[in-house]
């Protein structure tokens, strides 16, 4: 099995068993790897219904057929399972180092499944796969236990870890990795977390053989040449995806004050030149990244240093400019909070958001917040909310919970401005005058996350207020963009160096000696989003196209502030959107996919 | 000549080292190259790139001489043949830069072949004249 690691690492936590098996042509012609591998063996392991917090869910771990490769940003792993946020098929992938590392120590994909009777962790060193016992680093937050855990057993070990939030089945609590990159999305944390695992320690010293090496070498070496004259990998290696702030504030896109606004008016204070100016230590990349888009920064609070990878864009919109935190220091202490205790920040920022808008129109109160005033733009309030959310005392029980939950229990018409698709929380981009990337988020598989289809560029480029035409680009973009998540690969060097689509598909015909084709790899992408949708069906009781509305906000009420200031979807354009994209998509008016579809795909 | 490295540009993406084995074995494993980066996280937040000087250390401690400097450039060489594995230079390497990997008794040495130096696009690597750098540690 060229380039691939070729076994999936089976670990059954509750009887402490651990297997390998090898990887099945088919599932490679089929599924590729990482998220396709992922969504396939959930959709068939797991039995319908099953809760995500019980040992009956499984939580997979999988590289990409180039990860490790000598291929720019082949460093991405995708965690999966069904997620607790949403009650269906999740991922989220990082960064960093990991990938390889699953690879060189011989394997593609690691399942972990049942539970374990104690806190521990799984230590992976090439063959030697143990379940060891975490009391020590159990209660420990997520970079301290990176630290100790590269201290007990070696600096080349990578590790993946949850925070304290993570161990007390918070919502959405992340997996962190690489002192600064995070799984942060769909609970993929909590379920590790569930599971009584705190961490992933993995070493790996094996080779990865290519068909053809040489090919490879060239194919490589030339996108790093031309990549490194490209514009943007001087901007990402200075800003990292910080250097979207601006931009997107300019275009009324910021989510600001839980997406009342689009706007932030402090969005200078914490924009990438400022982190140029005052926090920025080091430029850190993942794996094989030319373009090296994380930040590695450093503030200082009460008299101590706060070492930390960011704030990303995607922190800075829903920390900064949702929770409206205009101060680069307090929101870098904020992004160390959440890296520390465990907690994705565009969740969190997101559930604080919308606990301080609750608390402004008095829908919680001081008895709620146990004195705690809570307040936009309050770095002392956020964090004290946010540690009530880990350790899930007064008001932080139920936020712990997600906006969904919360809102349903608060009432007095909270849901409507709970910010959240499916049940997971929107991530940085205020669409209302945004019809493409509204539909994105609309019709992400995960839920409320923007990566799937970052379609706004789309609707800045053929019209803001058009609504027509824009279903075709937002699928194209769903197809295209997770077939990075698939080859374990990152998509920035595509999205901002203009890196082509088929030199993914050459390479990794000549690293694996199986013909790929681009439109090989886009079929492959259309059956695994097909397969999600069929999963999200499977588990939904009462499935309606009400599924892929977006909250009420969106089409009741108007941008307050800036560039898109009183632009509003309507509930018409919405289902309008999705009648033109169930029909691209070969899916029926309630949004299920036509027997055709699914033959057609194999499925 | 020799490799340089100004550590401070470095953003720790091993793309050296990828294709440092890419390049000498065939294979993707930036555990068999010649040279390494240390990250030193999550405090005080650097890459060191650890690379070879082709200071001759090694040379002068192998008890087979197995290892040659060669001519035109003053680079040392692995003769692998004669290499018996016994880690002599390995332990007297003054840098660490004698790389041991499961696969070969052989340690993995920089032989200077300069595919690491374009791939950086911090431009970690250059190259420089050995002489005039012995001239100035003196």
């Amino acid at each position: 099995m060229l380039a691939y690691g070729g076994k999936i690492l089976r670990i059954n936590l509750s009887k402490g068993k651990i297997t390998t098996e090898n990887l099945s042509e088919d599932l490679i012609k089929n599924y590729v790897g990482g998220r396709g591998f992922a969504a396939r063996l959930l959709y068939d392991e797991l039995k319908p219904g099953v809760d995500p917090l019980s040992p009956d869910n499984k939580l997979l771990i999988a590289s990409g057929p180039l990860s490790g490769l000598f291929v720019p940003g082949a460093g991405k792993t995708t965690f999966a399972s069904k997620s607790p946020a949403t009650g269906s098929y999740g991922d989220s992938n990082v960064g960093g180092m990991l990938a390889p590392e699953i690879k060189y120590a011989g394997y593609d994909v690691i399942i972990l499944e049942g539970k374990a009777v104690q806190p521990s962790y799984i230590y992976i060193e090439n063959d030697k796969v143990e379940i060891r016992d975490a009391k020590k680093y159990w209660g420990r937050g997520a970079i301290t236990t990176e630290k100790m855990l590269k201290e007990d057993l070696g600096e080349q070990f990578q590790i993946a870890t949850i925070g304290p939030a993570g161990e007390k089945l918070v919502k959405f609590a992340c997996i962190s990795h690489d002192f600064g990159r995070q799984a942060g999305r769909t609970g993929v944390g909590t379920v590790m977390g569930s599971k009584n695992i705190k961490a992933i320690a993995i070493r790996g010293t094996r080779s990865l053989k290519m068909k053809d090496p040489k090919l490879l070498k060239k194919l490589s070496s030339d996108i790093i040449a031309i990549g490194q004259k490209h514009p943007n990998t001087k901007l990402f290696i200075e800003q990292g995806t910080a250097s979207v702030t601006n931009w997107s504030n300019e275009q009324g896109a910021f989510p600001t004050r839980n997406f009342q606004s689009g706007y932030f008016e402090d969005h200078k204070k914490i924009s990438g030149d400022v982190m140029i100016k005052e926090t920025i230590v080091t430029n850190k990349a993942c794996f094989g990244c030319p373009m090296a888009c994380g930040k590695y920064a450093k503030t200082r609070k009460n008299n101590r240093d706060y070492y930390v990878e960011g704030p990303e864009y995607e922190t800075a919109a829903m920390i900064g400019g949702d929770c409206a935190i205009g101060n680069i220091h307090d929101l870098t202490y904020a992004n160390w909070l959440c890296d520390e205790l465990g907690v994705d920040t565009i969740s969190g920022g997101s559930v604080i958001a919308f606990a301080m808008e609750c608390y402004e129109k008095g829908i919680i109160t001081d008895k709620d917040t146990g004195g705690v005033k809570l307040k936009f733009g309050d770095i002392d309030s956020f964090e004290k909310i946010l540690r009530q959310i880990v350790n899930r005392e007064g008001i932080g029980d139920l936020l712990a919970e997600g906006v969904r939950v919360a809102a349903a229990k608060l009432g007095q018409n909270s849901g409507k401005f709970a910010m959240e698709v499916k049940g997971l929380e929107i991530s940085g981009y205020e669409s209302r005058k945004a019809p493409a990337m509204l539909l994105s988020y609309m019709t992400c598989d995960i839920g409320g996350h923007h990566n799937r289809a970052w379609a706004i560029t789309h609707d800045i480029a053929v019209g803001r207020d058009k609504i027509e035409g824009k279903a075709p680009k937002v699928i194209e973009l769903q197809h295209q963009r997770p077939i990075f998540d698939m080859l374990g690969c990152c998509r920035l060097q595509w999205v901002e160096l203009e890196t082509p689509l088929d030199y993914y598909s050459q390479v990794l015909t000549a690293a694996t000696g199986i013909k790929f084709t681009l439109d090989d790899l886009i079929k492959a992408s259309e059956r695994v989003w097909n397969l999600t949708r069929l999963f999200l069906i499977r588990e939904s009781k009462d499935f309606s196209r009400k599924v892929d509305y977006p909250p009420a906000r969106f089409y009741e009420e108007k941008v307050q502030t800036g560039p898109t200031k009183d632009s509003m979807a309507t509930k018409e354009q919405v289902n309008q959107l999705l009648d033109e994209y169930y029909e691209f998509r070969g899916w029926d008016k309630d949004g299920r996919p036509k027997a055709e579809k699914l033959k057609e795909l194999g499925l | 000549m020799k490799l340089v490295a100004d550590s401070k540009k470095c953003t720790g993406c091993r793309l050296c080292m990828s294709v440092c084995s890419l390049v000498h074995f065939d294979e993707a494993n930036p555990k068999k190259a010649a040279l390494y980066i240390d990250a030193k996280f999550p405090e005080p937040g650097t890459f060191h790139t650890r690379i070879c000087d082709q200071c001759g250390t090694c040379a002068s401690v192998c008890p087979e001489e197995a290892i040659t400097k060669r001519d035109e450039d003053g680079v040392y060489i692995i003769n692998a043949e004669k290499c018996t594995g016994c880690g002599e230079c390995v332990e007297a390497c003054p840098l660490n830069v004698m790389f041991v990997h499961e696969d070969s008794s052989v340690p993995i040495k920089c032989d200077l072949c300069k595919e690491c130096i374009p791939v950086c696009s911090t431009k970690v690597l250059s190259l420089k004249e050995i002489k005039a750098e012995v001239k100035s540690k003196k």
